[in-house]
C-alpha cells in the first residue's frame, strides 16, 4: 500500500528523496535478511532440539535392554519378568488412558466448537471462548488435585452403583474371586480413584485445545458452500453436515492429534489419581489400572538410581516413539483426507 | 517515554515487593527459630542431665554434615534448627536423600553421621569400612526416631477396632474380605459391624512405613503372612497409593477402606488397636516406646551398638514402629569433629531434644531407660 503512494515529504524534496528512499530498501533488505535467519534458524532449532531429546533418550536406554538388570534395576521391572514384559502394560495404559480421554472429549469439544460457531450468538460465543481459554490455562496439578479430592470421591457412588448393576458390561465388572471357595469380592478403587475418573480428567485438559482449534477451522467454512447448502433447503444441522464438517474434518483431526499428544505425556494429574499398576486391563473401575508411562517416571525418577533410571529413560524412549507414531499417523490421515474433502 | 516510564516504575515496585518479601520471610524464619530455642532451653531446664549437656555444648564449633532417612527430616530440621540455635558456632545440615544414601555417606565419607531406618547389620559393621572414621573405627547404630505406625480404616459409625497380628494380616492379604468377618467381630464385641467389602490401600512407593509393616505381619502373624518384610508391597491385592498422604487420602475418601500410614498422619480416620485378647494398644508414643523398649539387642554387635531386634509380638506396648537410627562412629579422625557429634547426638537423644520431635514430626519419645543407654553410647564416642 505505502509503496504505491509516497509519503508528502518525500515528493517535495525531489533528487535527495530517490537516495533515502534507496538507503532506506537497503536498511529494510537487511532488516528482511536479518529476519529471514532468526526464522529459519529457529525452524533449524526444532531440528537440533528433537536430534539432542532422540539421541539422549536412546544412548541412555540402551543399557536397559542389552544390559542384564543389576540389583540397581527397578524392582517393577523385576516383578514383571524383563524389560518388556514391563514396559508394555506401561504402553498400554499410556494408549488406553489417551484413547479413554479422546473418546470422551473429541465429541464434547466438536459440539462446543460448531455451537460456538454457528449456534451461539457472537456476545457469548465470545464470552464462552474466553471460559474455553481460561480452561486451557489450568495447571495439571491442580486438575490433579481436584480429580483426587473432588471428582473422584464424588463419582464413588456412582461407580458403586455401575459396579452393583451394570457388572454385566465388562468394564464396570470389579468382582474378583478370593480364597479358596471361589467367593467374589469387589475390586472397586478406594475414592473412585480408577481408570474412569483419570480419563474423565485428562478428558476435561484437552477438550479446551480440541474445542479453540476446531472453532477456528468451522470458523473458515466457505460462506458460498454454506449459503448454497442453505439456499437448497438444508437445515441448519444439515448444511452443517454438508459443508461446515467435510471442510473441518483435516482441522478437526489435527486439533485431535494436539490434543491426544497432551493426554499421552499428560504426568501428573495421572500420578495424582491413577492408582498404577504394572498390568493389562481394560477394566474402569476397579483398584488394578494399568499405569501410564509419564506418570510411571515422575512416580519412580526421585528413588530410582544406576539401572533403574536407564530403564526409566528407555521407557521414556518408548512414549517418545508412540507420541511420533501417532503424529505421522495423523498426518498421512490428514494428507489423504484433503484431496477429497472438497475444500480448497 | 511514557513506555519506559512505566517500564522503570513496574520495576521499581516489583524490586520494593521483593525487598519486603524477603524480610518478611528472615523475620518469619529467626521467630521461628528463637521459638523452637525458647522451647528447647525451657524443656531442658526442666530435665537435668540433659540440660547440662546441651548447656556445656555451647562453646562447640565447627561444621557438622549428615545424610538419610527421609522419616526422619521433619525432626532432623527442628533438631537442627534448634541446636545450631543453642551453638551459635555450629553448623549442622540434614540431607533427607534416603536411607540407603544415608548409610553410603557415611562409607564413603561424605558425611559425619548418617540417619537410616535400619542399622547396619554386623557382617556390614567392620572396623575400617567406613571412611568418614578412623582407620579401625567401626559406627554405633542409636536409636533416636520411633514413629509408630497406625492401621487406619474408615467405616461409618466406627471409630475405632481391635484387631491381634492375624486378623490384620487375614485383612491385609484379602483372606478376610468382609468387616463382619467372625474374626473381626469375634474381637470386637458390642460393635455393629456392616456387612461391607473391605478395600485394602498400600503404599504404591518403596517405603520404611511397608517394610516396617510387613516385617510386623510376617513376625507375628507367619502362618497367614508368607511374604517376607520388603519395603513394596508384595500380594497382587490391594489399592495402591503415592506417599503417606495418598494413602491417607485413598483411605479417607473411601468407604470400608483399611490401610497404614505413619501415626502422625492418622487423625480424622479409625483406628485400630493392636494386640491380644485383653490387651490392646493404640498407637499412642508411649506404647510405641514401651514395645521399643522392651526388644531385645541384635546379637553379636560391637560394644556400645545399640543396633535393635524389634519385638513384634510384643505384649508390653504397640508393636509396629518404624524405628531410625542415628549412625555415628566410636571413633572419629579429630577430637573436634567427635566432640561435635557427640554434642548434637547428645541433644537429640534428650529428653528436651525427643520432645521436640514429637511435637514437630507427632514421633514417640525415647523411654527414659533406652535414653540412659543411648546417652551411655554416645558418652563412648572418641577421636
Amino acid at each position: 500500500m505505502s509503496t504505491e503512494t509516497p509519503p508528502a515529504d518525500l515528493q517535495r524534496e525531489g533528487s535527495d528523496s530517490t537516495t533515502e528512499k534507496v538507503l532506506a530498501r537497503d536498511k529494510k533488505r537487511y532488516g528482511d535478511a536479518l529476519f529471514n535467519g532468526i526464522s529459519v534458524s529457529s525452524a533449524l532449532m526444532i531440528f537440533v532440539i528433537l536430534a539432542a531429546v532422540a539421541t539422549f533418550l536412546t544412548s541412555q536406554a540402551i543399557p536397559a535392554v542389552t544390559r542384564e538388570p543389576d540389583h540397581t534395576g527397578l524392582q517393577g521391572v523385576e516383578a514383571a519378568g524383563g524389560f518388556w514384559q514391563w514396559v508394555l502394560p506401561l504402553a498400554f495404559g499410556t494408549v488406553w488412558s489417551a484413547v479413554l480421554a479422546m473418546a470422551m472429549a473429541v465429541p464434547i469439544s466438536i459440539g462446543i466448537a460448531l455451537y460456538l460457531s454457528h449456534y451461539a450468538p457472537r456476545r457469548v460465543a465470545r464470552t464462552f471462548g474466553y471460559i474455553i481459554d481460561l480452561l486451557a490455562a489450568i495447571p495439571s496439578v491442580v486438575f490433579g488435585l481436584w480429580g483426587v479430592m473432588v471428582l473422584a470421591p464424588a463419582l464413588d457412588p456412582f461407580y458403586r452403583w455401575l459396579n452393583d448393576n451394570l457388572s454385566w458390561i465388562y468394564f464396570f465388572n470389579a468382582w474378583v474371586p478370593y480364597g479358596d471357595g471361589g467367593d467374589l469380592r469387589p475390586n472397586l478403587a478406594a475414592g473412585g480413584q480408577n481408570m474412569l475418573t483419570a480419563a474423565l480428567v485428562l478428558a476435561l485438559m484437552v477438550v479446551p485445545i480440541i474445542t479453540a482449534l476446531a472453532r477456528e477451522v468451522f470458523l473458515q467454512t466457505p460462506r458460498l458452500h454454506e449459503e448454497a447448502s442453505l439456499a437448497l433447503g438444508a437445515t441448519r444441522w444439515e448444511m452443517i453436515r454438508q459443508t461446515v464438517l467435510p471442510f473441518g474434518t483435516p482441522g478437526v483431526i489435527s486439533a485431535s492429534m494436539l490434543g491426544l499428544g497432551r493426554a499421552l505425556g499428560e504426568t501428573m494429574a495421572v500420578a495424582m489419581i491413577l492408582p498404577g499398576k504394572v498390568l493389562i486391563s481394560f477394566k474402569l473401575i476397579t483398584f488394578d489400572n494399568p499405569n501410564t508411562i509419564a506418570a510411571y517416571i515422575a512416580q519412580n525418577f526421585p528413588e530410582a538410581e544406576g539401572m533403574g533410571n536407564h530403564q526409566l529413560i528407555a521407557a521414556g524412549l518408548v512414549l517418545f516413539i508412540i507420541t511420533l507414531a501417532v503424529n505421522m499417523v495423523a498426518r498421512a490421515i490428514i494428507n489423504s483426507r484433503r484431496e477429497f474433502s472438497g475444500a480448497n | 517515554m511514557k513506555l519506559r516510564a512505566v517500564a522503570a516504575l513496574g520495576l521499581t515496585a516489583a524490586l520494593a515487593l521483593t525487598a519486603c518479601g524477603g524480610d518478611a520471610t528472615e523475620e518469619a524464619t529467626n521467630a521461628e527459630t528463637t521459638a523452637a530455642a525458647e522451647e528447647t532451653s525451657a524443656a531442658a531446664d526442666e530435665s537435668s542431665a540433659a540440660a547440662e549437656e546441651t548447656a556445656a555444648g555451647s562453646d562447640l564449633s565447627g561444621e557438622l554434615a549428615g545424610m538419610g532417612s527421609s522419616a526422619m527430616r521433619v525432626a532432623q530440621d527442628a533438631w537442627t534448627a534448634a541446636f545450631m540455635a543453642e551453638n551459635p558456632g555450629v553448623t549442622v545440615s540434614y540431607a533427607a536423600e534416603g536411607s540407603g544414601a544415608g548409610r553410603e555417606g557415611i562409607q564413603n565419607g561424605s558425611v559425619q553421621f548418617a540417619g537410616s531406618d535400619r542399622a547396619f547389620r554386623v557382617d556390614e559393621n567392620q572396623a575400617g569400612a567406613f571412611a568418614s572414621c578412623a582407620a579401625d573405627s567401626h559406627v554405633l547404630n542409636l536409636p533416636v526416631y520411633i514413629s509408630p505406625i497406625a492401621v487406619i480404616f474408615n467405616l461409618e459409625g466406627v471409630e475405632s477396632l481391635n484387631m491381634d497380628a492375624a486378623t490384620v494380616a487375614g485383612v491385609f492379604k484379602g483372606d478376610i474380605a468382609k468387616w463382619n468377618d467372625p474374626a473381626i467381630a469375634a474381637l470386637n464385641e458390642g460393635v455393629e459391624l456392616p456387612d461391607e467389602f473391605i478395600t485394602i490401600v498400600h503404599r504404591a512407593d518403596d517405603s520404611g512405613t511397608t517394610e516396617n509393616f510387613t516385617d510386623y505381619l510376617s513376625q507375628a502373624a507367619p502362618e497367614v503372612w508368607d511374604a517376607e518384610a520388603d519395603g513394596m508391597w508384595p500380594y497382587e491385592g490391594g489399592q495402591p497409593a503415592p506417599q503417606t498422604d495418598g494413602v491417607k487420602n485413598a483411605v479417607a475418601s473411601g468407604q470400608g477402606t483399611i490401610g497404614y500410614v505413619d501415626a502422625s498422619a492418622a487423625d480424622g480416620v479409625g483406628i485400630v488397636s493392636i494386640g491380644s485378647e485383653g490387651n490392646f494398644f493404640a498407637p499412642e508414643p508411649e506404647a510405641a516406646a514401651a514395645a521399643v523398649e522392651a526388644s531385645p539387642m541384635v546379637e553379636g554387635t560391637p560394644e556400645n551398638d545399640l543396633a535393635l531386634e524389634l519385638d513384634r509380638q510384643s505384649t508390653e506396648g504397640y508393636p509396629i514402629s518404624l524405628v531410625a537410627y542415628a549412625i555415628a562412629c566410636q571413633n572419629y579422625e579429630d577430637q573436634a569433629t567427635a566432640d561435635l557429634v557427640k554434642g548434637y547426638l547428645t541433644f537429640i537423644s534428650s529428653e528436651a531434644g525427643q520432645s521436640l520431635a514429637a511435637e514437630q514430626a507427632g514421633s514417640a519419645a525415647l523411654s527414659a531407660g533406652l535414653r540412659d543407654q543411648v546417652a551411655a553410647s554416645i558418652e563412648s564416642i572418641n577421636a
